[in-house]
């Protein structure tokens, strides 16, 4: 099997939430959520370290409770490809303010690098398509994530699908908080909801 | 002019979106089912409340703490052979004490004709409580309606993660 890209992980992750301003970012367990924590901890990233596949549908209930802020889902192929449902129940949803970026590796890094489904063929953003999504991307560069993080500022008639193409390496972990309540009530008291 | 007062023996779907709507629920995700049909036409008919069909039911365990990230309060409806789907996702809000409503019709239990519900039926109370969810129960109208409103309480004002089991006496033999 060819590499799919030689971009690392941590240098995408980085150019596209750069001047992210006020989207709110959940990141897929594993691998993504230590990138997102590697740009830098902030109130408004929710980590998952579990409920895998449920990253993107967290965010399709944020994007609906908050329409007027733009929401990232950052993934992994690994737990996207376990919330596939989840790209129709969202593309039936159609959000305006939801993107789903997969940090695709082709492989379970988690888990002892077998090779995934994208690995194999699968191609997620042709499913997304298919799905009804507004619009759908790869990229395999870091000027192509540049353009990508610009794009992602621009007003959309409905959720997006992107795909990053990454080496498949697993860089040191950089690890955020894993009390679940405490970065829940974070979250929210950053939107201006007191904890109960 | 007065409506006439409901009557929850017969109407307890319209005391059902009486009691969410009341509770400020914005958020409404279902796996299509008969006992639920009519509250969800009502929460499709409703500009207010957004709705959402999922393909399987722990995509609505994901949809509801994302919600609440966001400051609303949702609710899942669904049946009780989706239970089955929602247990590891149900680490999720049991992890984060995320509110949590699950409306849970009952297969499987009351002149049932398919034995292949039976299986779930018979772990859906188990299951959902060994992932530490609270499980109530309703086998009439009345207490239906009242037994929601108290987990609609339980749920988004002390931060619990609830089942509420409709049982399948109460929905009526499925005729075809």
């Amino acid at each position: 099997m060819s590499n799919p890209s030689q971009l690392d992980r941590r240098v995408a992750v980085a150019a596209l939430l750069k001047n992210r301003k006020d989207m709110l970012v959940v990141s897929g367990l594993g691998s993504p959520t230590y990138d997102l924590h590697a740009t830098g901890d902030r109130d408004d990233n929710f980590y998952l370290w579990g409920a895998m596949g449920g990253a993107a549908l967290i965010g399709l209930g944020l994007a609906q409770a908050q329409p007027g802020k733009r929401v990232v889902a950052l993934t992994g192929d690994g737990e996207q490809l376990m919330g596939l449902g989840g790209i129709a129940t969202i593309g039936v949803a159609r959000p305006r303010n939801l993107d789903i970026v997969v940090i695709d590796n082709q492989h379970f890094g988690e888990t002892g690098m077998q090779a995934s489904h994208t690995g194999r063929g699968v191609d997620l953003t042709a499913i997304a398509t298919a799905c009804g999504f507004a619009a759908t991307g790869t990229v395999r560069t870091l000027e192509e994530v540049q353009r990508l993080a610009a794009q992602m500022a621009e007003p959309v008639g409905g959720p997006r699908l992107f795909v990053i193409k990454v080496l498949a390496e697993n860089p040191p972990r950089s690890l955020p908080s894993r009390d679940a309540v405490f970065i829940k009530n974070r979250f929210r008291a950053h939107l201006g909801f007191a904890a109960a | 002019m007065h409506s006439p007062k409901p009557n929850p023996e017969t109407d307890w779907p319209s005391e059902l979106y009486r009691i969410l709507k009341g509770a400020d629920v914005r958020q409404m995700s279902y796996v299509p089912d008969a006992g639920h049909s009519q509250l969800i036409r009502m929460f499709s008919a409703d500009h207010d409340v957004t709705t959402n069909v999922l393909t399987t039911e722990e995509e609505g365990i994901a949809i509801a703490a994302g919600a609440w990230l966001g400051g609303q309060r949702s609710v899942l409806l669904m049946q009780s052979s989706g239970v089955g789907n929602c247990i590891n996702m149900l680490s999720l809000s049991a992890i984060g004490r995320f509110p949590l409503l699950m409306l849970v019709t009952m297969r499987g239990e009351w002149a049932e004709f398919n034995p292949w519900q039976v299986p779930m039926s018979r772990a859906t109370q188990p299951s959902l409580e060994a992932i530490g969810l609270k499980v109530m129960r309703a086998e009439t109208a009345e207490d239906l309606v009242e037994t929601v409103e108290s987990a609609a309480s339980l749920a988004y004002e002390s931060d619990q993660q609830i089942a509420v089991l409709i049982g399948q006496r109460l929905i009526g033999k499925k005729k075809w």
